[in-house]
């Protein structure tokens, strides 16, 4: 299968001599939705500004549906899409001035491009403001307005920083919707996210950056069935002051209707769930304590962090 | 890219440039007609009816090349650093950074917009001067080829500007500091064998009165400096600051980390 993406040893050290990459080698393969993680800080918006060309890299070599970005950059341009974590567009123009600009910098005729602004601004739910100048939207409308930017050329890779920050949850819903959608017609999408149940929910791998080192790059399949324990909320419908011990579950009572249970990766939810039904305990509601993959995330952090100070 | 590729993408910078300065049109073209007249109904009208002729034409006439010259200097330079200065700012100009756009379109959709405004700005001051003077056209290939000229030597310049500069101040230094004093010095108001002969040859190292004389030339026939020398000056500074201006883009100077 083609590679979206292919990263080369990438390093960069900025002029203050920070080094903020320190050799990251990543494929992405053709119709991947990728989630690269990391906390703040880990280099995550430096591989993405290299992609983009936006950062000149220190040494590395990056391709995209293996164009070299340097060799050939006008092709490898045209691949990609781009929405950045700021916001980048002239707040003193029109949205629909924006979209078309955008498409006539791909080489885009303007009235191909006019068409193709129209899909998107009633896609993206922007159609009634068409008119209005950038610095009049909400900021969920700003980060729309990106994305619909950002597919005017119809790349076939699309890398988001941090798409939905800010976003209240019905409109972050959406996008993903949308993103699912473009997904499955055959753009490639590489995710960068501080909402980890958004990268678990959408992405089908995943790339764990720390300190400028991918530390993980699998499936998300497979990172999140190295999770060894799970813990659980339960909301129970009746009062309980006595503690019930079931054998390899560790339970906590949080308040007397409410039970924090952490369940072994070997252990069923039905062995759990019939020894409380045995024991006449109600369950009314049952949630994860954190999302998996935050678990997973700050466990390899923290474990790397220890390993690095030992 | 295509060719016809590369050209729909100068011509969208052209379109957006020449919307932005004409949306603002009251901030962009108004200030400098009215800058002139002002301009001719002082030093024209009631400083010049007292000074007498200058090189055998009226003190209105002489100094009409030279207001109109000004105009589209501080208009074209103004244009390019304002916008990609601001583009900068609003780090917009990462939506054309990340396009497949070849540097030297962005160069020169920047640069022909900022030769629009000087353009528009530069007719609009010599129809004002109608109404003031008794306007000659000597050489009309002269006045437009100097015209366009300067147009884009102080778009370039102002790229440069825009390119180096990291704060609003940093816009307004080059023109208030370097630019004006350079354009009131290159004997817009004033013929430079009035000088001292220190003066005059100190004047000489002024780019901007090469441009001046032989814009007056072409209304009026009369030059302080050799049309060919001018001309030559003019082409080698419009080539030195084009691929200057084409290094900082290709360097990525103040635009990529």
């Amino acid at each position: 299968m083609t590679k979206a993406l292919q990263i080369n040893n990438l390093q960069k050290t900025y002029k203050n001599g920070f080094t903020a990459l320190k050799g990251v080698s990543l494929d992405v393969e053709e119709g991947d939705f990728y989630a690269l993680l990391g906390p703040n800080g880990a280099g995550k918006s430096t591989i993405i500004g290299i992609i983009s060309s936006l950062v000149n890299k220190t040494a590395g070599k990056v391709s995209i549906f293996g164009k070299d970005t340097d060799d050939d950059f006008a092709l490898a341009r045209t691949h990609l899409g781009l929405v950045p974590q700021e916001f980048n567009f002239n707040i003193f123009e029109p949205l629909g001035e924006i979209l078309i600009n955008q498409a006539g910098y791909y080489g885009i005729p303007r009235d191909k491009a006019v068409t193709r602004a129209d899909e998107l601004l009633h896609k993206l739910g922007l159609w009634e403001k068409r008119f209005d100048m950038g610095r009049q939207l909400s900021g969920g409308m700003k980060r729309r307005l990106m994305i619909a930017r950002a597919l005017m050329h119809k790349p076939h890779l699309l890398i988001l920083d941090e798409p939905t920050a800010g976003v209240d949850i019905e409109i972050r819903h959406t996008m993903w919707e949308f993103l699912k959608e473009i997904n499955a017609q055959g753009t490639t999408i590489i995710l960068t996210t501080h909402y980890l149940e958004e990268a678990e929910s959408l992405c089908r791998n995943i790339g764990i950056i720390d300190h400028g080192q991918l530390i993980e790059n699998t499936s998300m399949r497979e990172l999140l069935s190295r999770l060894q324990q799970e813990t659980f909320v339960l909301d129970l419908g009746d009062t309980l002051t006595e503690l019930p011990k079931v054998s390899g579950c560790q339970l906590t009572l949080l308040d007397d209707r409410t039970l924090e249970v952490v369940l072994p990766k070997e252990r069923a939810v039905n062995d759990l769930f019939s020894y409380l039904t045995e024991n006449g305990i109600k369950v009314l509601s049952m949630r994860n304590k954190t999302n998996r993959l935050e678990q997973l995330f700050m466990d390899m952090l923290g474990n790397k962090d220890a390993g690095g100070q030992s | 890219m295509t060719n016809a590729e590369k050209i729909t993408a100068f011509r969208t910078i052209v379109v957006k440039e020449f919307l932005r300065f004409m949306r603002i049109w009251v901030q962009t073209i108004l200030p400098p007609v009215i800058t002139t007249a002002l301009y001719f109904i002082i030093f024209g009208n009631l400083i010049g009816a007292q000074i007498g002729d200058m090189e055998g034409f009226r003190y209105m006439d002489y100094i009409v090349p030279g207001l109109i010259m000004m105009a589209v200097i501080t208009n074209s330079y103004g244009n390019v650093v304002s916008s990609f200065y601001g583009s900068k700012f609003q780090r917009n100009v990462e939506e054309m950074l990340v396009s497949p756009m070849p540097n030297y379109i962005i160069l020169c959709g920047y640069v022909s917009g900022g030769v629009a405004r000087g353009i528009i700005v530069g007719i609009a001051v010599t129809v004002v001067s109608m109404f003031f003077s008794d306007l000659q056209f000597y050489n009309v290939w002269v006045i437009l080829s100097v015209f366009i000229l300067t147009a884009i030597l102080f778009s370039l310049a102002g790229f440069i500007n825009a390119v180096y500069a990291n704060s609003f101040d940093d816009i307004s230094i080059v023109p208030t500091f370097i630019l004006t004093p350079l354009t009131y010095l290159g004997g817009i108001f004033y013929s430079i064998s009035l000088l001292p002969e220190f003066w005059q040859k100190a004047s000489l190292a002024n780019p901007i009165l090469y441009m001046v004389n032989a814009f007056r030339y072409g209304f009026l026939g009369i030059t302080d400096i050799n049309l060919a020398v001018s001309y030559v000056i003019i082409f080698v500074f419009i080539f030195v600051l084009y691929f200057y201006s084409l290094r900082l883009l290709n360097k990525g100077q103040g635009i990529r980390t």
